[in-house]
C-alpha cells in the first residue's frame, strides 16, 4: 500500500508478458502519459497518417482491421460506424470511459497511463466518419484518470492536435472531458447518452434508440469503448493487414484482460485475441502462474460480473466470443475472476447480485423489484436463514427477469451439458439479468453448497394475497 | 449551504458553453458545487437550475441518481471500501469490519470530528489489487488492516496529499479560445463538417 | 411515410394496421387488449413497466418485445397469449405487488384500479414476497390539490412524463435510484401546475389523489354521464360523476378534436362551485337595504313588466347554454323596443372579427408543419387546454409559433419568434409584417424582427391566426387591426378566436353582441356595446339593466363607468348562480341552474357544438335559463314557440341558419360534437389601423391581463381553488426595474390621470421595456381603477416613492 494522491505506483496491476503490445506499449514508462514521451514514441503519427488520406480510406482501414468493441458487446467498430444514416448532421463521438463492470480494469489504466493514445484514437474516429464533437466520459470515481486526461487534453490543444484546424488542416474537433458521478448502469451506451445530456442515467429502449441513428441530442452518435479507440493509432501506423496478423481472423489483435481473485499473480494482461486460452492465462508463468497457496480452481467468471460462470471444464476455451457463447457464457469486458476451493460460493454470488441490485437504475420493473428481491433472498440464505423454498423462489424470480432456459456451462461432475448464450429478458438492459446470472450459475453448478445452507420450509405467512375489491370501471387508461 | 460563488459561476458558464445543450453540463456543475461546499446544497441546486434552464426538481432528479453526490455534509475524507467479488474473495468484509472498529463508526456514518465518512462501495476497477479502497476517489491497493490504520493516521495528521471531499480532478480542462471549435445546438448544424467530401462526391 | 396499410399476424389472425402505428395500439383497434401500466396513448411510450411484452417474430423466431415501443411492420407475427407472455405478465405483476402496500380497501382507487384489475385478470393472486416492504410517509401533499402516496406508486412515469412533456411543468420528478426510486418535488417547490389533476386521472394506481375527491365516494357508487366543460371557451369534453345527487368528480374525456382527455385544474375542480352552499336557491327581491325571498311567479311577472315597453340593456349571456341563449334572444326580440345586449364586457374582440373570418379548428391550428400567429393573451392563463394542444403542436409536430403578444407568454419558449409590441402598436406592427418590411422599429419591435416574422408567414405553410384580448388596458380595436392586416396579406389564413368566457361563442352566434342578429346576421342598427350600454345607463337613458350571469361591477375593466351606471339605472334584474357584487346591487335576483344541472349544448371556439348533460338536480328553485325565459314570455302572454327542449332546438335549427344542419339526436353520442355552419354571406371589413398616441417618454404602457386563478366567481366558490388566487403586483421589465432602482417586492407609486396608487413591484422577464403589467382580479389591488373604457391605451408613471 502507498498513500496515493498523485504518487500511484507505476502501472499498478499491469504485468508484461510475451504478447505483442498494441495498446500497452508505454505502460512501463513511468512518464508514458506525458505528451513529450508520447511524441517521442511515435505519438500522433497515426493521426498524421489519417489526415494524409481520405476519411473514407481511414474508415475502410478500421473496418478491414475488424476491431471488435472492447466494451462488452464485441461488435466491430468499423461496421458500427457505418450504421449512421447518411446526410444527418451533426454526428457525435462519445467515448465510454465509465468502466465499472465488476472485475474489469483496463480502460482506467489506458486513461491513466497513455491518455494521448486515447485522444489520438478519438481524433482518428472523428476524422473518418465526420464526427464534429467528441465527449470523453470518464467514470466519476477515477480522479487520477481525470487528472491525466485533463492534462493530456490541455497539452494536446496547446500543441495543435485537438481543436480548430488540427495540424493546419480543415479537420476541426473539440474533445470535451466529462465525468460521471457514480452509476454503473451509465456504462450502457444509451444510459451514457442520457447521462451526458444531464439526465438520470437510465437506458433508452433499442429500438428505436440505436445511438448510431438516434443518439446524443437525437443525432447520430458513435459510442466507443476506451480500449477500442486506443487500438486505432496502431492500426493507422501499421495497417489493418498487420493488425490481422495478430490474434485470429474473427478476433484480430490483442485484448486487455484483468485477472483477479485467487491466482498467484493477479494482474492486467494484454493477450492474443481469440488465441490465448483461459488455462494459459490462469496457469502459465508469463501470466497468472496458477492458483495461490497451492489451492485448486473451483470456478471462474470469464467475462466480468455479468457473465455466467465457468468451471475447470472450460479452461481450454480461447478468448473467442464465437466459442464462448455456445458454452454458456460471454467474454464481456475482459475480466476474469477466479475462485479457488476455499470459496464460499453462495457468498461470492451474493457479492455480485448485491452489486447489480444496488446498481439497478429503477426504470423497468423486473430489474428494480426482481434484482432487489433476489439479493434479499440470497442474503438470507448466506446468513443461514434461508429455507428450501427459497432456492426454488430464486429461480422463479429470476425467470421473471429472464424467462426460459438461462445459459450455463457444462459440468462433467454434475452431468450437465451447456445451455448456450444469450438469454431472453424482460428488462430493458442487461443489469437485471446480470443480477440473476451469478445466482443461477452458483445454484446450477454448486447445488450442494446451497442445500447445506438452508433449512426445512416454514408455513407461508398469511396476509400476502391481493384484497378483492368490487370492481368498477378502470380509470387511468 | 450556498449558491455558486461568482468565481465558480464563471467556471460554470465556461463549462456550459462547451455543450450543444446547457443541461449536458449538469453533472460537471454538480461536481463543481460539491467541490465548493463538500456536498450539494439545495441553494446550489436552485442556482444550477437557473444556469442550465431547468427546474430544481430536474436538478435533484439527476443529482440524486448518482452515488457520488452527497445531499448532506460528509467527512473531509470519504473512505470507500470496495466489497464486490474480487475484493470480497480477498478479505473485503474483514477490512470493512476493521475500518468500522478503527473509526468507531458504522458504514454510512461520519466520525464526530467530521474527518472521515466510511462507505461500502461497489467495484472500483482495481480488482487485481484487492482488497482496495478509495479516499475521496483516489485508490489504495491491497489494503491490510495495518495499512488501513496507517492511512487513517496519516490523513488525520494532515498528510496524504488528498484534497478534501468534493474535489476530483485537480486539473481542469481548459480550451483556449483560439483553439476552440465551439459547441452549437444540433439544429443549427445543416451540413457535414468541412473536412468531409460533400455528400454528392461521397455517394 | 406512405399510407399503405401494414399487415401483421396477430394471434393467428391477419390484421391491417396503420403504417408506423405502435403494436399495442394496433392490437387494441383489432380487439386485442394488451395489459399495460406505463403506456398512455397521448404520451410518448417509455417501455418501463414491461407489462405489455409480447412475442414478436420478424422471421428470426419469436422474441419478447414491449408492444408499446415497437411499430408494426409488414409480415410481423405477434403472439400476445403465448405461455411465455403469460408467464411474463404474471411475473411482472408479482414484482409490482412485491412492494405495493395492498391497502386497496382504504384506497380511493380501489374498484377502478388498473393494477387491481390486471392482477385479477393476469396476476398470480398471491405474493411470495415476505420481506419488509418499502415504507414512506403517506400521503404527502405535493401541491394544494394533489396528494402522493409513494408506497402505492409503481413508478410508471405517467405523471412525471405528463408534467414534463405535456404540461411543460417538470416540478415532479423521479428521485433517487433503483429500488429506492421515488417520485417527488424539490423541497418547497410544490407541483403547482395548472394541469396537476391530469396526473391523478392517469395514475394507474392510487398513488396520486386529488384533494377534492379524497374519500368522497367509491367507484361502484358513482353515476356518470358525458358533458362539456363550460369553464372556458375550449369546450373540453368531460365525464361528470355524481354520488347521491352530488357532483363528486369531473374527468377528462378523450376527444380527438378538442382536449385529448386533458383538463385544466379549473375545468376539473371548478365543479365544486356548483355544490357551493352560497348558491342562490330562491328569487330575492330588494326591499330597502336588504333582499327578501319571494315567490317564483312574482319574480317572473315582475321581470316581464320590467322588460315590456322599457328601454332595456342586457349584459352577459356567455354563462348560458345554447338553449338558454336562444330562448333569451327570442324573448328579447319580442319586446317592442330594441333590447341592446352584449356578452362581452369590453374585454373581448369586435364580434365581426370573430363571426366573420374563416374559422380554424384546433386540429387545423395544430396540424403538422403549420404556422400559428398568436395575437392576444397567454393561453395558459385563459384557455389552458388549448395551450396544451398548441404546446404539443410546437414541440412535437413542427408547428412554428409567432407571438405578437403584450408579453412573452407560456408558449414563448416554444415560439419560433416572440414579438411584444407596446400597447397600442400591435396593429402597426402587424401592418409592417404584412408589408414585409419596416424602415424603423415599431412599438419596440425591430425591423429585423418584423422581416423575420414576414418571412415566416411567407414560407407558404398554412397559417392560423389565434386572436384574443391580451391586454384589458388597450382597446380591442388594435388586436382587430392586427388580425385584419395579416388576413389581408394572407387571405388563405384561418382564424381561431381566443375569447375566454365559457359559452361566449354561443352568445355571439345568438346575437348577444352589437351589430349582429342570431346566426351572424348583420344588423347595422344594433350599435350599443357593453360600455355604451353602461354609458346609456349612466346617462339615465336605460330603464332596465338585465344581467345574464354577468358581474360587471368586478368584471368590466372600467370601474368608474360601472359605478356611474349602477348609481343611475332605475332597475337591475340579475339571473345568476351566486350573489355576486353586481347581484348585490340589483333589484331582483333570480336563481338559475348551473353546470351539471341542465341539459343543453355548448359552442366552443371552433364553432363545435357539444352536449351539456344534467347529472344532479339544481338547488332550491333554481331553473334552467331557457325555462326562465319561457316563463317570462308566458307571463307576458307571449308565445316563444317552444315549451320544451326539443321544440326549442327545432325552432333554433329552423330560424338560425348556422344551426340548420345540426343533428340534435346525435348530440349526446359524439365525442367530437358537430361543427355549426360558419359560412357567412359577408366578410368582415377592416378600417385603416388605429394609430396609437405617441409613447410618453416618462410613462409606461400598462398591460392588464388575466391569471387562471383569480377572484372570479367560480374560482372563489370552489373551496379547493379559492385560495389559489395570487396577490396583485406591478411587473416591470428588467431594464425598467433596474432603472427604477427598487427592491423586489418594494412598494412604488403609480400615477395615472392625476391619481396616485401604491403597489408592490416585481421584476418580470417576460415584459418588453416600456411596459408595466398588473394582473386583473387578483387580491390586494384592482387595476380597474386605472382604466377607462374610452381610453385607447393606458399610460402610467411609476416612481420609487
Amino acid at each position: 500500500m502507498t498513500l496515493s494522491g498523485t504518487a500511484v505506483p507505476h502501472a499498478a496491476g499491469f504485468i508484461v508478458n510475451e504478447t505483442p503490445r498494441i495498446v500497452t506499449s508505454r505502460f512501463d514508462d513511468p512518464q508514458g502519459y506525458a505528451i513529450e514521451r508520447y511524441l517521442a514514441t511515435g505519438g500522433y503519427e497515426g493521426l498524421k497518417a489519417a489526415l494524409a488520406t481520405s476519411p473514407d480510406a481511414v474508415h475502410a482501414e478500421v473496418r478491414d482491421a475488424t476491431v471488435l468493441g472492447r466494451g462488452g458487446a464485441g461488435f466491430p467498430a468499423g461496421v458500427k460506424w457505418g450504421f449512421m444514416p447518411k446526410d444527418v448532421w451533426p454526428r457525435y463521438l462519445v467515448v465510454n470511459g465509465d468502466e465499472s463492470e465488476p472485475g474489469t480494469y483496463k480502460d482506467r489504466l489506458l486513461m491513466e497511463r497513455d491518455p494521448h493514445q486515447l485522444i489520438e484514437g478519438c481524433l482518428i474516429a472523428c476524422y473518418a466518419v465526420g464526427l464534429s464533437q467528441c465527449f470523453l466520459y470518464i467514470r466519476g470515481e477515477m480522479a487520477l484518470a481525470q487528472e491525466r486526461v485533463a492534462k493530456a487534453l490541455n497539452d494536446a490543444y496547446a500543441a495543435g492536435f485537438v481543436g480548430k484546424n488540427i495540424l493546419g488542416t480543415d479537420f476541426s474537433v473539440d474533445i470535451v472531458l466529462h465525468w460521471g458521478a457514480g452509476a454503473y448502469v451509465v456504462g450502457e451506451e444509451t444510459a451514457l447518452i442520457e447521462s451526458l445530456e444531464g439526465n438520470r442515467g437510465m437506458p433508452r429502449l433499442k429500438p428505436p434508440f440505436f445511438p448510431a441513428a438516434i443518439g446524443l441530442y437525437g443525432q447520430p452518435t458513435i459510442v466507443n469503448n476506451v480500449e477500442t479507440l486506443a487500438n486505432l493509432p496502431w492500426i493507422l501506423n501499421n495497417g489493418a493487414a498487420a493488425y490481422k496478423q495478430i490474434g485470429t481472423e474473427t478476433s484480430p489483435g490483442t485484448r486487455m484482460v484483468a485477472v483477479s481473485g485467487h491466482v498467484k499473480r493477479p494482474g492486467v494482461y494484454e493477450i492474443l485475441n481469440g488465441v490465448t486460452t483461459f488455462r494459459q492465462l490462469l496457469f502459465d508463468d508469463q501470466y497468472c502462474g496458477g492458483m495461490r497457496d497451492g489451492r485448486t480452481l473451483k470456478a471462474f467468471v470469464p467475462g466480468g460480473g455479468s457473465a455466467p460462470w465457468f468451471l475447470p471444464d472450460q479452461l481450454d476455451l480461447p478468448f473467442e466470443g464465437s466459442q464462448i457463447g455456445p458454452q454458456g457464457s460471454m467474454l464481456g469486458s475482459g475480466a476474469v475472476m477466479v475462485m479457488d476451493d476455499t470459496t464460499d460460493i453462495p457468498q461470492a454470488a451474493h457479492s455480485l447480485t448485491r452489486f447489480y441490485a444496488h446498481e439497478s437504475c429503477g426504470k423497468c420493473v423486473p430489474c428494480r423489484e426482481g434484482g432487489t428481491w433476489l439479493e434479499r433472498i440470497l442474503g438470507r440464505i448466506v446468513d443461514g436463514h434461508g429455507t428450501k423454498r427459497d432456492l426454488a423462489l430464486l429461480l422463479e424470480v429470476g425467470r421473471s427477469i429472464c424467462p426460459g432456459d438461462f445459459p450455463h456451462a457444462a459440468s462433467e461432475r454434475l452431468g450437465l451439458s451447456a445451455v448456450p448464450f444469450p438469454y431472453q429478458m424482460t428488462t430493458i438492459c442487461f443489469v437485471g439479468p446480470s443480477a440473476f446470472a451469478p445466482v443461477h450459475s452458483a445454484l446450477t453448478l454448486f447445488p450442494e453448497e446451497f442445500a447445506a445452507r438452508v433449512s426445512e420450509d416454514e408455513p407461508i405467512p398469511s396476509g400476502t394475497s391481493v384484497p378483492v375489491v368490487l370492481k368498477g370501471v378502470s380509470v387511468g387508461d | 449551504m450556498s449558491r455558486l460563488t461568482s468565481a465558480n459561476e464563471i467556471i460554470a458558464n465556461e463549462i456550459i458553453a462547451r455543450y450543444p445543450r446547457p443541461k449536458s453540463a449538469l453533472i460537471p456543475l454538480l461536481h463543481l458545487a460539491q467541490e465548493q461546499d463538500g456536498y450539494v446544497a439545495e441553494d446550489a441546486m436552485e442556482h444550477l437550475a437557473e444556469l442550465v434552464g431547468v427546474t430544481p426538481a430536474e436538478v435533484l432528479g439527476t443529482c440524486s441518481f448518482y452515488e457520488m453526490f452527497k445531499l448532506h455534509p460528509v467527512g473531509t475524507y470519504v473512505i470507500n471500501v470496495c466489497g464486490t467479488m474480487s475484493c470480497q474473495l480477498l478479505g473485503a468484509d474483514e477490512l470493512i469490519h476493521h475500518a468500522e472498529e478503527r473509526l468507531g463508526i458504522r458504514v454510512g456514518d461520519t466520525t464526530s470530528d467530521g474527518l472521515f465518512t466510511l462507505e461500502r462501495a461497489e467495484c472500483q476497477a482495481a480488482c487485481t489489487e484487492a482488497p482496495c479502497l478509495q479516499v475521496n476517489y483516489r485508490h489504495e491497493y491491497r489494503v491490510t488492516p495495518d495499512d488501513f490504520d496507517a492511512l487513517v493516521d496519516t490523513l488525520a495528521a494532515g498528510g496524504g496529499d488528498v484534497p478534501p471531499h468534493g474535489t476530483l480532478s485537480r486539473v481542469r480542462q481548459h480550451i483556449p479560445a483560439n483553439r476552440s471549435v465551439g459547441a452549437v445546438p444540433p439544429e443549427q448544424v445543416t451540413g457535414p463538417p468541412p473536412w468531409l467530401p460533400s455528400a454528392e462526391e461521397s455517394t | 411515410m406512405t399510407d399503405t396499410p401494414v399487415t401483421i399476424t396477430l394471434n393467428g389472425e391477419t390484421v391491417e394496421c396503420r403504417p408506423g402505428e405502435l403494436l399495442i395500439a394496433a392490437a387494441q383497434r383489432a380487439g386485442t387488449y394488451v395489459p399495460r401500466f406505463c403506456y398512455h396513448e397521448r404520451m410518448k411510450p417509455v417501455g418501463m413497466c414491461r407489462m405489455c411484452l409480447v412475442d414478436v417474430d420478424m422471421g428470426r423466431g419469436p422474441g419478447l418485445q414491449p408492444s408499446c415501443m415497437v411499430s408494426v411492420a409488414e409480415g410481423m407475427v405477434v403472439d400476445t397469449e403465448s405461455d411465455r407472455v403469460k408467464q411474463v405478465q404474471e411475473g411482472v405483476l408479482e414484482l409490482l405487488l412485491a412492494n405495493h402496500p395492498l391497502d386497496c380497501p382504504v384506497c380511493d382507487k380501489g374498484g377502478e384500479c388498473p393494477l387491481q384489475d390486471q392482477t385479477m385478470a393476469y396476476g398470480p393472486g398471491e405474493s411470495r414476497f415476505i420481506e419488509e416492504k418499502r415504507h414512506y410517509e403517506k400521503p404527502i401533499a405535493i401541491s394544494d390539490l394533489v396528494y402522493l402516496d409513494r408506497e402505492r406508486c409503481i413508478l410508471c412515469d405517467r405523471c412525471t412524463r405528463f408534467a414534463k412533456d405535456v404540461a411543460g411543468d417538470p416540478l415532479i420528478h423521479f428521485l433517487d435510484r433503483g429500488n429506492e426510486t421515488q417520485v417527488n418535488t424539490f423541497p418547497d417547490h410544490p407541483f403547482s401546475s395548472y394541469f396537476s389533476g391530469n396526473t391523478v386521472q392517469i395514475c394507474p394506481v392510487g398513488a396520486l389523489t386529488a384533494e377534492p375527491y379524497r374519500f368522497k365516494a367509491r367507484p361502484w357508487d358513482l353515476e356518470e354521464n358525458e358533458s362539456t366543460s363550460t369553464v372556458d371557451a375550449t369546450g373540453s369534453r368531460v365525464a361528470l360523476q355524481s354520488s347521491r345527487n352530488q357532483l363528486v368528480r369531473v374527468l377528462g374525456v378523450d376527444s380527438d378534436a378538442v382536449n385529448w382527455g386533458w383538463l385544466s385544474d379549473k375545468e376539473r375542480f371548478g365543479y365544486e362551485a356548483t355544490q357551493s352552499d352560497h348558491r342562490l336557491v330562491e328569487p330575492l327581491f330588494r326591499s330597502e337595504t336588504e333582499f327578501v325571498p319571494g315567490r317564483w311567479n312574482d319574480a317572473v311577472s315582475r321581470i316581464a313588466r320590467d322588460l315590456d315597453g322599457k328601454r332595456v340593456g342586457v349584459l352577459g349571456g356567455a354563462r348560458l347554454p345554447i338553449e338558454g341563449q336562444f330562448a333569451w334572444s327570442k324573448l328579447l326580440d319580442t319586446l317592442p323596443n330594441r333590447a341592446y345586449r352584449d356578452a362581452q364586457l369590453d374585454d373581448g374582440l369586435p364580434a365581426g372579427v370573430v363571426l366573420g373570418l374563416p374559422r380554424a379548428s384546433i386540429a387545423d391550428a395544430c396540424a403538422k408543419g403549420g404556422v400559428v400567429v398568436i395575437i392576444g393573451p397567454d393561453l395558459k392563463e385563459e384557455l389552458p387546454t388549448l395551450f396544451l394542444r398548441l404546446r404539443h403542436a410546437a414541440t412535437e409536430d413542427g408547428v412554428s409559433i409567432l407571438e405578437l403578444t403584450p408579453r412573452a407568454t407560456s408558449l414563448g419558449t416554444h415560439a419560433a419568434l416572440s414579438l411584444h409590441p407596446l400597447a397600442g402598436t400591435v396593429g402597426q406592427v402587424a401592418a409592417a409584417i404584412a408589408a414585409g418590411t419596416s424602415s424603423q422599429a415599431v412599438g419596440g419591435v425591430e425591423p429585423a424582427q418584423i422581416e423575420a416574422a414576414a418571412a415566416l408567414l411567407a414560407s407558404g405553410r398554412p397559417i392560423t391566426i389565434i386572436g384574443g384580448r391580451g391586454n384589458l388596458a388597450e382597446s380591442g380595436q388594435y388586436t382587430a387591426d392586427a388580425i385584419g392586416s395579416l388576413m389581408a396579406a394572407h387571405p388563405d389564413a384561418t382564424f381561431l378566436p381566443a375569447l375566454r368566457r365559457g359559452n361566449i361563442h354561443g352568445a355571439l352566434e345568438l346575437g348577444f353582441t352589437p351589430g349582429f342578429a342570431p346566426g351572424g346576421v348583420l344588423d347595422h342598427d344594433d350599435v350599443l356595446d357593453a360600455s355604451a350600454i353602461l354609458e346609456a345607463a349612466a346617462a339615465g337613458e336605460l330603464d332596465t339593466l338585465v344581467l345574464l350571469g354577468s358581474d360587471p361591477i368586478v368584471d368590466h375593466p372600467d370601474r368608474a363607468l360601472v359605478e356611474r351606471a349602477f348609481d343611475r339605472v332605475g332597475n337591475v334584474v340579475a339571473v345568476d348562480l351566486f350573489m355576486t357584487e353586481s347581484c348585490r346591487r340589483s333589484d331582483l335576483v333570480v336563481p338559475a341552474a348551473g353546470f351539471g344541472e341542465v341539459d343543453g349544448s355548448f359552442l366552443n371556439l371552433e364553432g363545435r357544438l357539444s352536449p351539456l348533460q344534467a347529472k344532479v338536480t339544481p338547488p332550491g328553485q333554481a331553473r334552467p335559463d331557457w325555462m326562465i325565459a319561457v316563463e317570462i314570455a308566458m307571463s307576458a302572454m307571449t308565445d316563444l314557440g317552444f315549451i320544451d327542449l326539443d321544440e326549442l332546438r327545432r325552432s333554433l335549427s329552423s330560424s338560425v341558419q348556422s344551426f340548420s344542419a345540426i343533428d340534435w339526436s346525435m348530440l349526446n353520442s359524439q365525442d367530437d360534437g358537430q361543427r355549426i355552419d360558419l359560412d357567412r354571406p359577408w366578410t368582415p371589413e377592416f378600417a385603416d389601423p388605429l394609430v396609437a398616441p405617441p409613447v410618453d417618454g416618462y410613462g409606461l404602457r400598462l398591460v392588464v391581463d388575466r391569471k387562471l386563478w383569480d377572484l372570479g366567481t367560480m374560482v372563489q366558490h370552489a373551496p379547493s381553488l379559492a385560495h389559489l388566487a395570487g396577490e396583485a403586483s406591478l411587473g416591470l421589465s428588467t431594464s425598467d426595474f433596474e432603472r427604477l432602482g427598487v427592491e423586489e417586492g418594494g412598494v412604488v407609486s403609480i400615477d395615472v390621470a392625476g391619481a396616485t396608487h401604491r403597489l408592490a413591484v416585481r421584476r418580470n422577464r417576460d415584459l418588453p421595456r416600456g411596459a408595466a403589467q398588473i394582473p386583473f382580479r387578483l387580491t390586494g389591488f384592482d387595476p380597474g381603477v386605472l382604466l377607462t373604457a374610452d381610453r385607447l391605451v393606458t399610460e402610467i408613471r411609476v416612481s420609487a416613492n
